[in-house]
């Protein structure tokens, strides 16, 4: 039985709740709770997707205002173009205010570079659902570790070059498979070779082709969870893709150190709102949105994948797939475990 | 065929004030969704009838759970087992919603012969593990309801010397599958003196038996003196002897809730008196996460392992395919089930063959 506690007033010595002024304590929990997510740190893992050149490594480090992507990490190494798309993780330990995070970006080299590109995003795709897979072996582990170490791929930020004109048929392509097991943000990339007038019609276009291709971006309305977040998230969408610029170059302007590009015609300031709309992008990823994100990887895309592994399972008992032969342990009754591919 | 590229872990060190990123918001973002969601705990109490177990949850979470209750007379006392009732109340303080549920074990204790009378007990704990199981390993992990016992209040009868018996073997019973924290309770008929030789006569006599009560984690230490001082008061203090009271009566000034005796009045609420405040600090102020934590890391993994491994050697048994829960088959098994799985199959082989040898005997004679 449920019921809310009323006090009651009544004579001195008989049976009565304590006054209004006494105070059980419960919301204590919250703070324990920060304490310990302080102590444990966090994780954040995050994609960019995008053909050379868009400048996806600099707006990495210029959203986390360090050198985190894989090319300021390997600067010597000599810049091609790989023959197939690659997938490269590089993980850092940052530090703010106390607050730990483990942030890996993976970048994906190769992708939509070659003369043909089709099926140039199953190695992505691949990526992904093997980052579900090694967290849904170790969940259903006998011996399972505390703390699952998470290397899903929360979020992966679409490049899309700053054409004017309208989705092209890659994009299309990668973002209707991804959309379901990832959440894509999609971003206009080096926004600074447009008008803002080009600006809001490519940004329009480019709206109307998700809707038109039925590609559920981030944040993705049918995950609303209630009034006040849909109000919010209403306002984002209007917004999205958000074009951006990167740098991690300090310009003086109007007295201030900011970052930015300067050109003989002006200096855009990456973090003005007026000249792009980085701080969008960062907020949301970072200072708003980041949790959410992360829950809707974990509770959604990777619950989906792993109804779709446990049905699976229970259908292809027998069958070994090619790439994920049986390993050779005894089973019971000569049953092969196995691990069945996906796609 | 495309290879992930190796992780390689660099620190790029704290960012200075200037470099704001933003992240530091995490943990208010985690927060908010906390509030908005709410939480629950499931606390235990155990001990004969007449401890004072429904008063004391009265005077720590300020409700009067029990107002309906019916106090059963010795005669009926005579055929009751041990029951299992479940009380739900919503607490919400300053925005946060607690959803906290009683587990009452009426009859515990109270028998003539008292022989496991922890089984409804432990089997309850154990289902409600189960439960969880199920719900996890299922297909819709949405709104799973975690209803295992956080918690688990032992109440040992101040009257005695030290434990006795039923307490020993009830927490050895239980020590596994529950945070047990055992209480000296109506801690007001022992002086001062009492209270400590029977507290460090019970902290010996859980250490003789083994007993695996609740043990504070250890403090940080990066923590502020204060708080690690307040921290090895508690842990010096166990067992806490408590005292409940569901009336009020006036003392030094005050409406407090209290005991009216003719030689004084016994404030609850009063340190000096008992041990009433650290017990609702501990339980609820700075520890109610983490028994909820050791809940699910130890008590929970634990069932959960041993689950697994009956189950596993069981289907090897049974010969079946389906298993009563969806899991996986398990393509890298332990070593030890491996072997368990060899060992049975082994069995199962030689049986098999002794089975024929013996019909064939049978056959043979018949001819």
């Amino acid at each position: 039985m449920s019921e809310a506690t009323k006090p009651q007033p009544q004579a001195k010595g008989e049976k009565t709740p304590i006054s209004d002024t006494s105070y059980v304590g419960i919301d204590a929990i919250l703070e324990q709770m920060r304490r310990k997510a302080m102590k444990q740190g966090f994780e954040f893992n995050v994609m960019v997707v995008g053909q050379s050149g868009l400048g996806k490594s600099t707006l990495m480090n210029t959203l986390f205002k360090s050198k985190v992507s894989r090319k300021s990490v390997q600067p010597n190494v000599e810049e091609r173009i790989p023959k197939t798309v690659e997938i490269k993780s590089v993980s850092h330990d940052v530090e703010e205010k106390g607050v730990r995070m483990k942030l890996t970006v993976i970048d994906t080299p190769g992708f939509g570079d070659q003369i043909n590109n089709e099926n140039c995003w199953q190695p992505i795709m691949k990526f992904i659902n093997d980052q579900y897979e090694t967290y849904l072996q170790e969940e259903i582990n006998i011996n399972r570790k505390k703390r699952i170490p998470d290397t899903r791929v929360h979020c992966c930020i679409y490049f899309i070059p700053p054409t004017g004109h309208c989705l092209r048929p890659l994009d299309v392509e990668f973002m209707r498979h991804l959309s379901k097991v990832v959440n894509i943000v999609p971003v206009i990339a080096k926004a600074d070779t447009l008008t803002l007038e080009e600006r809001d019609s490519f940004k329009k276009t480019i709206r109307e082709e998700l809707r038109a291709n039925g590609i559920d971006v981030y944040p993705q309305k049918e995950f609303d969870e209630d009034a006040e977040d849909r109000m919010i998230n209403d306002k984002i969408r209007e917004m999205i893709p958000f074009a951006v610029v990167g740098s991690d170059q300090e310009y003086q302007v109007n007295g201030k150190r900011i970052l930015g590009r300067k050109t003989k015609w002006g200096t855009i300031e990456v973090e003005n709102i007026a000249h792009c709309e980085f701080a969008y992008l960062r907020d949301l990823l970072i200072r708003t949105h980041m949790q959410n994100i992360k829950d809707i990887t974990c509770s959604i895309h990777y619950e989906t994948y792993r109804v779709r592994r446990l049905n699976e399972s229970n259908i292809l008992f027998t069958s070994n797939p090619p790439d994920h032969p049986a390993p050779a342990t005894p089973q019971p009754n000569g049953v092969a475990a196995h691990r069945s591919s996906v796609e | 065929p495309n290879q992930t590229g190796r992780n390689r872990s660099h620190t790029v060190g704290k960012l200075t004030e200037k470099q704001y990123v933003g992240f530091a918001t995490l943990p208010n973002q985690v927060h908010r969704k906390s509030v908005k969601k709410g939480f629950d705990f499931t606390l235990m109490v155990a001990g004969e009838s007449g401890m004072g177990k429904s008063t004391l949850v009265n005077s720590l979470f300020l409700t009067d759970l029990y107002k309906d209750r019916k106090l059963l007379n010795a005669e009926e006392r005579i055929n009751q087992t041990v029951e299992i009732i479940k009380h739900t109340v919503d607490i919400e303080e300053k925005g946060v919603k607690l959803k906290l549920t009683i587990v009452d074990t009426p009859g515990f204790g109270d028998a003539v012969n008292n022989n496991e009378c922890w089984k409804p007990i432990t089997d309850y704990i154990d289902q409600q593990f189960e439960q969880y199981f199920r719900d996890e390993s299922g297909l819709n992990r949405k709104n799973i309801q975690d209803n295992r016992v956080h918690c688990c209040l032992y109440f040992i009868p101040p009257f005695g010397h030290g434990l006795r018996p039923v307490d020993v073997e009830f927490m050895k019973a239980l020590h596994e599958k529950v945070n047990i924290i055992p209480l000296i309770a109506k801690a007001d008929c022992l002086t001062p003196n009492e209270i400590k030789k029977l507290k460090d006569r019970i902290r010996e006599e859980i250490d003789k038996f083994g007993i695996k009560v609740y043990q504070f984690p250890e403090c940080d230490s990066d923590e502020d003196e204060e708080f690690k001082q307040l921290d090895k008061e508690l842990k010096e203090c166990t067992p806490f002897a408590v005292i409940g009271s569901n009336t009020v009566v006036e003392a030094r000034g005050q409406r407090v809730r209290g005991r009216l005796y003719p030689w004084g009045i016994v404030e609850v609420e009063n340190q000096s008196h008992c041990d009433f405040v650290k017990l609702r600090n501990m339980l609820i102020r700075s520890h109610m996460h983490d028994l909820k934590d050791v809940t699910c890391d130890v008590h929970y993994e634990n069932y959960r392992a041993q689950c697994i491994q009956e189950m596993t050697s069981k289907l090897a048994q049974d010969n079946r395919m389906e298993s009563p829960i969806p899991i996986l088959p398990l393509s890298t098994p332990d070593v030890d089930t491996e072997k368990l799985i060899k060992m049975k199959d082994e069995e199962l082989k030689r049986m098999q063959e002794m089975l024929n040898k013996m019909q064939q005997q049978m056959h043979d004679k018949e001819q």
